[in-house]
């Protein structure tokens, strides 16, 4: 932990460089098709593959993980916000968890 | 010329309900911390920082285990990547007044949900939405951190375990309503998900950091995904 601030200095100067640079420095709009529409779809790439499969362990259970993952999903789907669904996860998670623990 | 106003006040109520869920996923982030050895100002000063979640994650992890500078600083970029590419796809919707240092300042604001809600703006995202939109994120992820690190050793495990789940519904509540209104988004979700599975589950590529699997994911069903369904204007889908 000595150097907490050498580290804490890395990884600030890393998070803001990959940020600032490539959106600073863009300037003219894309136009070709192919590149544009591979931009857009990113974002929903790089969300699916930090869930898929991580989020089924991030819990001491893949039972608890996979409960409240499909409480989640069954809210997105009927469109609740971030927090409602955020929520629902952790609801539904502790209440897999219960019944793990209580019902034999 | 935009009414600065109420451009900034639009952004500021997008970002609620963004603000609300980053203070409890960083809540779950500054128990991390305290568990993994950090005193409480470390773990704020890291959030304030960063502002991105999977990266902090994996930061603190590193840290706490010695890893070296190289590694912290390697492991970071490929996870932060994608900020990268978002930051590109944003550039391509700003009005013509939000260029030169109001990018480079701003674009620290660049995360997965706040850039989520900017590129589906219907109209050019002006400087004044951007920093209304990461105002309260900003304070919400930095106080969340505050409040895990000061008082998340107070709750029992079992629920500080489920809590981990939080950030990965903040995911699906971004991608699956879009993947439902839109067949591009949905097979580029259904593809990320299976060469994830493939990269995650298959012996021979088990060597590969997660930090480059979500890389090779990302631009492989990204591509395809392009190639199949191409977006016809700026922030519209395949065939929505």
């Amino acid at each position: 932990m000595r150097n907490f601030f050498v580290y804490a200095i890395v990884m600030m100067a890393v998070a803001y460089i990959v940020r600032a640079v490539p959106f600073t420095a863009f300037r003219r709009k894309v136009k070709n098709r192919f590149v544009r529409s591979f931009l857009y779809y990113v974002p929903y790439a790089v969300l699916t593959a930090m869930t898929v499969p991580a989020a089924w362990f991030a819990t001491s259970s893949i039972a608890v993980c996979s409960c409240g993952l499909c409480v989640a999903m069954l809210l997105a789907y009927r469109g609740r916000g971030l927090v409602t669904v955020s929520l629902g996860a952790c609801a539904g998670a502790f209440a897999m968890m219960l019944l793990m623990r209580f019902v034999p | 010329m935009v009414n600065r106003r109420s451009e900034w006040w639009d952004g500021v109520k997008q970002g609620i309900p963004i603000a609300c869920g980053y203070f409890f996923v960083s809540f779950t982030f500054g128990i991390l911390g305290a568990s993994l050895g950090f005193r409480w100002w470390e773990s704020v000063l890291i959030s304030m920082t960063n502002l991105t979640s999977a990266g902090q994650v994996a930061g603190v992890r590193t840290i706490a285990a010695g890893g070296s500078i190289a590694e912290l600083a390697l492991s970071q970029l490929v996870i932060n990547l994608r900020y990268s590419l978002m930051g590109i796809s944003l550039s391509q919707n700003t009005d013509d007044d939000f260029t030169g240092v109001k990018r480079a300042t701003l674009g620290f604001g660049i995360t997965d949900e706040i850039y989520a809600v900017a590129v589906n703006r219907p109209t050019p995202v002006s400087s004044w939405f951007f920093l209304g939109l990461m105002t309260l994120p900003y304070f919400g992820w930095s106080l969340g951190t505050l409040a895990g690190a000061l008082f998340g050793g107070i709750l029992p495990a079992s629920v500080t375990d489920v809590m981990t789940l939080a950030i990965y519904g903040m995911f699906i509540a971004i991608v699956l309503p879009k993947a439902k209104a839109e067949r591009g988004v949905l097979v580029v979700v259904e593809l990320a998900a299976a060469v994830s599975c493939a990269l995650y589950f298959a012996p021979i590529f088990s060597k590969i950091p997660s930090g480059f699997a979500i890389i090779i994911c990302a631009v492989l069903a990204a591509a395809l995904g392009a190639l199949w369904f191409p977006v016809p204007e700026i922030g519209g889908g395949g065939d929505a």
